[in-house]
């Protein structure tokens, strides 16, 4: 590739894009999630700045930038300072090499919707990059110097650490498959019709895939970091103004992401019944697939937002539990039937029954385990004779003076 | 959890049932454990409350709530038949009050005035600190005379705190107030002189009637 103006303008202009659109985003889901939460609670939500309330982004946004920001004297300035811009930055990479509209996977010249067209690391990019966005919660809570904020970020750490193995078991089935890391190619892949696309034939790692996105964005129900009601405000408790809402982008920057692969690993990308096939020059072939992207992006995101107001908060040893007794183990038997469906030639659609199949043998053992410990409370607590009962109620330590 | 039945104690049994209502244990079964036909039926309960939106929201600056008549608000002090304050500066609001927030200073009538001969003394300065108040309502329940009451004004502001020192022409003029917008409280006998200053025989030649006390008390204590 030589660099000459004829390569550097498409480079700038998706850049560009991708920079003026995601602030802007950032502050309109927050307008859109709060209008859908207040629906959900029989509520109306910010109806005062602007024809519905529409204004409301905006007033935020500038309220954000006049507020005063609160520097604690107990903090590490310099790591203060910088952890909220390593979230944001982070976040921000990861949106590099996923195509925000039709792109085909041999780059072609003029506009191209993604800033790094044809990179062979595609999703390795992103779940490397993404993950390095911890750094900035662990640093921001460590720099705060509050044991709030510190509770948060090793609640982060842990959970960034853990659910990043579900993650990249349940991509291993659409990589191998398609034996790229290349996103462009993937969705290249899905582009014969519907039946092609990759959650019918992977609908447990499709699953799988959306819960343990939803836990590195820390949304609910994994918002365990920040976490009100028991760390006041989590990592970003001593954050305030601009600091606090580089936080926020970040985090919204994450699940515009989330939104973006889900889209397109497992639901077919800018493909459509009646747009199938490589992405064609025509204008307004190109605009039609940007929609159908546009509207799969929208409905993966509004069920991220339902799940936010419908799911409660996972307890801690529920959310490590999920992710090392349920989901791991699930995303190594379905690694399994793939390697043998790949290696025997078998076809792809036996791999739906047995994730189906997984799923239900899971739930079994699940539900087994529930019954069993709950009969097990039950019967100890009446399981001791009197006396050792009472010696036991005698051996709590006593208040003394 | 292992028994043993040769303790000396008498050996663990459940209570009889009579006594004790058995709860089970919690089961969790076969589609609660695969999670998401739960999830799904969560979500479906959601959006069925975004789809048929009934809010429960009031716009408040612009639709006001009823308040109950029985709420414990902003202080008036009331005026008699005469218009006069009623107040007879007992000072039992002031010594009642928990907050300390009543200052009072009472004045000798001047009893060649015809307008006031049928009492002996009125505030000169009545004076209550809205910022201190707790609206327990001890100084309307101590008043003999239920000159001093809590209206259901709930929304008041200031931008200082000698604003919200509120003196006697205030409390007279949120008096007038209510009145004129039909907001009088209920717990106190209103419109009537309390049992106390309406004893003397100056009283009912003055007013050439007797006061409406009893049909008023019978209405609110009966």
């Amino acid at each position: 590739m030589t660099w000459n103006w004829n390569t550097i303008w498409p480079l700038l202009v998706a850049i560009g894009i991708v920079l003026a659109v995601i602030p802007i985003l950032g502050l309109y889901l927050t307008f859109i999630e709060r209008k859908v939460a207040a629906w959900i609670q029989d509520r109306i939500g910010p109806n005062r700045v602007g024809p519905f309330g529409l204004l409301q982004a905006v007033a935020d946004g500038i309220k954000i930038f006049l507020k005063e920001q609160v520097i604690p004297d107990h903090v590490f300035k310099t790591v203060y300072f910088f952890a909220p811009t390593i979230g944001l930055i982070c976040a921000m990479l990861s949106i590099a090499v996923i195509p925000f509209g039709p792109a085909s996977p041999t780059p072609s010249d003029g506009f191209r919707a993604i800033i790094a067209p044809g990179v062979d690391i595609g999703i390795l990019f992103v779940m490397g990059v993404s993950s390095l966005s911890a750094y900035g919660i662990i640093l921001g809570g460590w720099a705060s110097n509050n044991k709030y904020s510190m509770y948060g970020a090793v609640r982060s750490c842990a959970q960034f650490i853990s659910y990043e193995i579900p993650l990249g078991l349940s991509l291993l089935g659409v990589i191998m498959a398609t034996g790229s890391l290349n996103i462009e190619s993937i969705v290249a892949a899905q582009g014969d019709g519907i039946a092609n696309w990759n959650i019918w034939w992977q609908p447990l790692a499709a699953i799988m895939f959306f819960t343990a996105a939803l836990a590195e964005t820390n949304r609910l129900p994994f918002d365990l970091p920040e976490c009100e009601q028991e760390l006041v405000g989590g990592f970003h408790t001593e954050y305030s103004g601009i600091k606090f809402v580089l936080f926020f982008l970040a985090e919204y920057t994450h699940v515009v992401a989330v939104c973006f692969l889900t889209a397109l690993l497992f639901l077919g990308g800018w493909h459509f019944p009646g747009l199938t096939g490589p992405v064609d020059s025509s204008l307004s072939g190109f605009l039609m697939r940007w929609m159908v992207l546009l509207a799969k992006v929208s409905l993966v995101f509004a069920v991220i937002v339902q799940l936010r107001w419908t799911l409660p908060r996972f307890r801690f040893d529920q959310l490590m539990g999920l992710a090392w007794c349920a989901l791991i183990p699930l995303g190594i038997a379905n690694f399994l039937g793939l390697v043998v469906v790949l290696s025997l030639d078998l076809p792809r659609w036996t791999l739906a029954p047995y994730s189906i199949a997984l799923l239900f043998a899971s739930a079994l053992i699940n539900a087994r385990q529930v019954t069993k410990r709950a009969k097990d409370l039950a019967a100890r607590s009446f399981a001791l004779p009197s006396t050792e009962r009472s010696a036991a109620v005698n051996a709590q330590p006593q208040l003394t003076r | 959890m292992n028994q043993t039945p040769n303790n000396a104690a008498q050996p663990s049994s459940p209570p009889p049932k009579k006594q004790v209502k058995w709860a089970d244990p919690p089961q969790i079964g076969f589609m609660e454990a695969l999670y998401l036909p739960a999830i799904a039926q969560g979500i479906s309960t959601t959006v069925k409350h975004m789809v048929s939106r009934k809010p429960t929201t009031r716009q408040y600056p612009e639709v006001k709530p009823t308040i109950s008549a029985n709420y414990r608000g902003v202080h008036r002090l009331n005026r008699d038949d005469k218009g006069r304050v009623k107040c007879v500066a007992c000072f039992l609001c002031q010594t009642a009050c928990p907050a300390d927030c009543i200052k009072i200073e009472a004045t000798a009538t001047d009893k060649n005035d015809p307008q006031w001969k049928d009492r002996d003394k009125f505030p000169a300065t009545f004076v209550i600190d809205e910022l201190r108040c707790i609206y327990c309502g001890m100084c309307e329940e101590a008043c003999p005379v239920d000159a001093i009451e809590l209206t259901s004004i709930y929304d008041l502001t200031g931008l200082s705190r000698e604003e919200m020192l509120f003196d006697k022409d205030k409390l007279l003029s949120v008096y007038d107030e209510t009145v004129q917008a039909g907001q009088d409280p209920v717990r106190t006998h209103r419109g009537a002189l309390g049992p106390a200053s309406e004893s003397g025989p100056a009283s009912e030649s003055a007013t050439g009637k007797s006061p409406a006390l009893p049909s008023n008390g019978a209405q609110h204590h009966g």
